[in-house]
């Protein structure tokens, strides 16, 4: 089927989120507008305004009532989804990367980039019931990872949490001392900086993207490797179907690096591949720059795609996708 | 000397963790004298070799034996003589010459001590005088000082040489007797270079030997394929063996740049060239001919780089490899070298000149040896402003008989192209139109084996086209040309042998408007590769020529190299390095099946390893070739033994991995499971949980917008 292009941001897209229902949609891109959709068919809903820099990240809550985002204005806020105003801002000294609701959406876990003399971070922040009583404070703070962490989720019954970033290495801490648990292996890990980590549906596994042009789907409680995906590019986003066993990853060149005019030099494809047998299924063109952002409606029927060229592609699968076999 | 490979943004990344500002002007730094921090500078080696020099002291002394002994009287004149012959080559320093006289009879003893200024120089002398003849009685040998040292130290005694018990080397053409007949490949990728076997039936590759820095510059197979040549900074060596690769000789040859094989791999010629001391001179340059097998140098050539210059044409570039090209066929007889009006055949026999001299060629620009015969075809242009005619000719060793000679008329360049057998010779001819203006191409072709060559002109149908590109087929009597002038260029298939005319040559077919720009034949003939390379961003069609047909046209995106495996089955395409992105190689079928694809960053070079020629006799080819059909049913029944367990195998793979995913999911659903009531809990009790079925309600929701009454006029 036709991909729904949707034009709503001005710069590159950073972050893209449906809520659990599956009906909407959250863009995050460099302006500074984080965008909300309806996932059917691509209806802009709302804006949310407020943010002073390039949205990087967002998460939404489970019951679709609350917003949270972090920008690089060195604020993550939240917002009521509904209408779209600020209830809370949290404020750092340097650039929110990630932000993640815990089970139960009374945690959040937020890191941060390393930004004039201060090293990048993960902060615990408890997220009040009511607005009016959230406080500013950290439940933890966790520093030691060199470089930037790209991503940081929570781990199963959020007595974990699984960060990854420019030192190539995923690491797993304990959310209540912030004490590092384990580190993924040098020999079989990623070679460059992760960029991107979706976990699966309920948690279990997760897969990380690198620029060393793979993708790496891992045991979230042992932190094993299982599979390896290896692309032509190096790997921006990724993304896991919930209900078949398909991996989606996104990416290109950087744009800095772009040097040929020729536009499938970049080659900036979603790549579908068998989760099982590491096989490449299919590509699904259209982007004219970097892939960054890819999600999956929970009820796997559709995807959509965020470019480095301001757009989102939302694709709803023809009915032959689900009967693909190889 | 395995050198710390870094790269720039691997040293950026580094420095920015470290908080290192990248964007020093690394030349406004200065060091304290003395103190190099432990980095040594890129020309401290040449400090150092000058030092070397001073500290020897006599290594610019020459001793010139054999001289006439003579009385005082005509001691002064023998004097002249020598110091006339000595300062020609180099500056002779002040009272440098000295010629000891026997203190009896007052004559001189037959030698001389002659000091230059540098040891250069006197290198140089040695090598030109030495053997120089004076007269019938007195033929110069000249020495390096400091070699007598060497030469005294050589004891009285004769002793036997200790005669080692012959050990049978191993087999180096194991990789012939493969049982499946497969051909292997070296590729070069970052600093790991790997040999490889094609296992085309299997769509993969299979190891053979790997080693990180095996090389420093590049590898090179020798032309039968029995060793591969790696090039260090202290020489080059090769290697070879049965099973594996062991190091089998060294050339020693200090930054050597450069290394050729012989076409028979008997002799191994290294190239290096060196800064001079001097700026204003020009580069010095050492080749050596190296005896393979022996690591013996069976001749070197120094000199400054001018006189390696070939044709004029080298210039600042440098000189065109080969300096020395190798005639005569496998049998390594003859190499050359364009020189100044002239062309120096060597024989191998002596490693000196023919007839112990040059073939002189006023004014000849280029050359090129026969691939089998020892025939020399070499092109001299025009002169006098169109009053000498240019002209080609084919000269014959070691006889140095010209065969054929053919003037051309208004000619601005000119190539030859020799088919592989050394049947045809093909001279593509750019020759000025009358206005002079703009310059049109034909094709002088040569008929090597039959009677008085006879020569017949080909000109292209439009023959303003440009021609992209020429090739012979191999073992064959056809040809491809590339040309035309506009973005997509014909391509035309020419016989020399036409059905009708078995003297004429013929066009067969011209295909229009080809994304092309390079020929690629198999080395069996028959097919090509037509090639859209650089510009055309890696278009292939695979053509048959017997047929006309075209096989299949594929792309592989962005391509640098395409080469035929030497049995004509396979072809690789690579993108190297020069491209930053799609570094890898693609391995086809002779009709353009992609048969698999390996990516690898920082990809340098891809070769196939060669084959020596088949030692079966054409009568026998032939023969194999009319009862294929019976040789070949052998191996269908092998290939379809291998695709049944190839097929089993993948499906026995898919199982395994299939159980495996299995085995975690199950171990993820009884975590979950045991989880289950504690999520609950961090929930706030809420059941509903993600492992419950997805469940789409539809609920209607009814808002009220707006109530608003409005009276009605009630009419009736």
């Amino acid at each position: 089927m036709r991909p729904i292009l949707m034009k709503g941001h001005e710069r590159p897209l950073t972050f893209l989120k449906y809520n659990r229902d599956g009906d909407l949609l959250f863009s995050c891109a460099k302006d500074h507008t984080p965008t909300v959709w309806f996932a059917d068919n691509g209806e802009r809903l709302g804006t949310y305004r407020g943010h002073n820099g390039a949205v990087w990240t967002c998460d939404v809550s489970r019951d679709s009532m609350r917003l949270i985002t972090g920008s690089a204005d060195q604020t993550v806020k939240l917002w009521n989804v509904q209408k779209g105003t600020q209830l809370y801002t949290f404020n750092f000294g340097s650039p929110a990367r990630s932000v993640e609701f815990a089970i139960g959406d009374k945690l959040a876990v937020i890191t941060t980039d390393p930004f004039m003399e201060l090293t990048s971070a993960i902060h615990v922040k408890r997220i009040a019931g009511d607005s009016t009583e959230q406080t500013e404070e950290s439940v933890l703070v966790i520093k030691g990872p060199q470089g930037r962490i790209n991503r940081a989720v929570w781990g199963p019954l959020n007595r974990t949490i699984i960060s990854a970033g420019e030192d190539a290495v995923i690491r797993i801490w304990d959310s209540e001392t912030g004490k590092l648990l384990k580190e993924s292996d040098k020999e079989s890990g990623h070679k460059k900086t992760i960029t991107s980590l979706t976990k699966a549906a309920d948690g279990s596994h997760f897969l990380s993207g690198s620029l060393d042009k793979s993708a790496k789907l891992w045991d979230t409680r042992t932190l094993t490797l299982i599979k390896t995906y290896s692309t032509e590019r190096p790997v921006n986003a990724v993304a896991m179907s919930p209900l078949l066993d398909h991996v989606v990853l996104g990416g290109g060149q950087d744009a800095s690096a772009v040097t040929t005019t020729d536009h499938r030099a970049g080659k900036f494809e979603a790549k579908f591949y068998e989760k099982i047998l590491q096989e490449e299924i299919g590509g699904v063109k259209g982007h004219f720059g970097p892939i960054n952002a890819l999600a999956f409606n929970p009820d796997g029927k559709s995807f959509s795609s965020g470019g480095e060229d301001g757009y989102v592609r939302l694709h709803h699968f023809d009915p032959d996708y689900f009967n693909i076999k190889i | 000397m395995a050198a710390e490979v870094m790269l720039m943004n691997e040293i950026e990344a580094t420095a920015a963790q470290m908080g290192i500002d990248m964007n020093t002007d690394f030349s406004s730094i200065q060091l304290p004298p003395g103190e190099n921090c432990g980095i040594i500078s890129d020309d401290d080696d040449v400090y150092h070799d000058d030092q070397l020099e001073f500290d020897s002291g006599f290594g610019n002394v020459i001793v010139v034996d054999n001289l006439p002994v003579v009385p005082r009287e005509k001691f002064e004149k023998l004097e002249g003589v020598i110091r006339k012959i000595y300062s020609q080559i180099g500056v002779i320093k002040e009272d440098g010459l000295w010629m000891p006289v026997d203190p009896e009879t007052k004559k001189t003893l037959g030698y001389c001590f002659i000091e230059y200024n540098t040891p250069q120089e006197a290198e140089l002398a040695k090598e030109k005088t030495h053997g120089y003849k004076l007269d019938r009685a007195h033929i110069f040998a000249v020495n390096m000082f400091d070699d007598f040292d060497k030469y005294m130290k050589v004891p009285d005694e004769w002793a036997p040489p200790e005669i080692k018990p012959y050990t049978p080397g191993e087999n180096l053409q194991k990789w012939l007797a493969d049982e499946k007949a497969r051909d292997q490949f070296v590729i070069r990728a970052g600093t790991d270079t790997e040999v490889l076997w094609n296992d085309a039936r299997q769509s993969k590759t299979e190891p053979v030997y790997k080693r990180t820095f095996w090389t420093e510059s590049f590898v090179q197979w020798s032309p039968m394929g029995t060793y591969l040549a790696t090039v260090h900074r202290q020489g080059a060596a090769v290697w070879g063996g049965a099973n594996t690769f062991n190091r089998l000789m060294r050339y020693a040859h200090p930054q050597v740049k450069l290394i050729d094989f012989s076409p028979g791999e008997k002799f191994l010629v290294t190239y290096s060239s060196h800064e001079p001391s001097n700026p204003r001179d020009a580069n010095r340059v050492v080749i050596n001919i190296f005896d393979v097998r022996t690591g013996k140098v069976m001749r070197d050539f120094k000199g400054s780089a001018d006189e390696f210059a070939v044709g004029g044409a080298g210039g600042v570039a440098g000189n065109s490899w080969p300096v020395f090209r190798w005639g005569g066929g496998k049998e390594d007889k003859y190499f050359a070298k364009l020189g100044k009006n002239m062309i120096s055949v060597y024989e191998t026999e002596t490693f000196s000149l023919i007839d112990k001299k040059s073939l002189k060629v006023e004014n000849v620009v280029d050359f090129s040896w026969s691939p089998t015969d020892p025939i020399i075809a070499l092109f001299v242009p025009e002169l006098g402003g169109g009053n000498q005619p240019a002209r080609v000719s084919l000269v014959q060793m070691p006889g140095k008989e010209e065969l054929r000679q053919k003037n051309l008329f208004s000619i601005s360049d000119c190539k030859m192209y020799w088919q592989s057998n050394g049947d045809y010779l093909a001279v593509k001819a750019d020759r000025y139109t009358k206005t002079k203006k703009s310059t049109y191409t034909g094709f002088e072709l040569f008929r090597i084996k039959e009677r008085d060559i006879p020569i017949e002109v080909l000109e292209l149908d439009n023959k303003n086209d440009k021609i992209i590109a020429f090739a012979w087929e191999p073992k064959g009597h056809r040809f491809a040309v590339i040309h035309g002038d506009n973005p997509r260029p014909d391509v035309s298939f020419y016989s020399m042998r036409s059905t009708h005319n078995l003297g004429r040559v013929a066009k067969l077919t011209t295909l229009k408007g080809k994304q092309a720009n390079a020929l690629f034949w198999s080395p069996g003939g028959r097919f090509i590769v037509l090639a859209g390379l650089k510009g055309f961003n890696g278009q292939l069609e695979f053509f048959n020529v017997d047929e006309l047909e075209t096989m299949a046209t594929a792309e592989h995106f962005m391509a640098t190299d395409v080469e035929w495996d030497p049995t004509g089955r396979y072809v690789a395409t690579s993108v190297t390095s020069v491209h930053e992105m799609e570094n890898g190689f693609n391995i086809w079928s002779f009709n353009g099946r992609l048969l698999y694809r390996i990516l690898k960053d920082h990809f340098f070079q891809f070769l196939w390893r060669p084959r020596p020629p088949s030692f079966l006799t054409p009568e026998k080819e032939e023969e194999i070739a009319r009862n294929l059909k019976k040789y070949s049913k052998k191996y269908e029944a092998e290939d379809q033994d291998v695709s049944m367990l190839l097929s089993e195998q993948d499906r026995e793979k898919r199982r395994m991995l299939k159980e495996e995913w299995e085995k975690w999911v199950s171990e993820w659903r009884r975590a979950q499971e045991e989880e289950k009531l504690e999520r609950q809990k961090l929930r706030d009790g809420e059941a509903s949980d993600e492992e419950e079925e997805y469940e789409a309600k539809e609920v209607e929701v009814e808002e009220v917008l707006d109530v608003s009454e409005e009276v009605l006029s009630f009419e009736e």
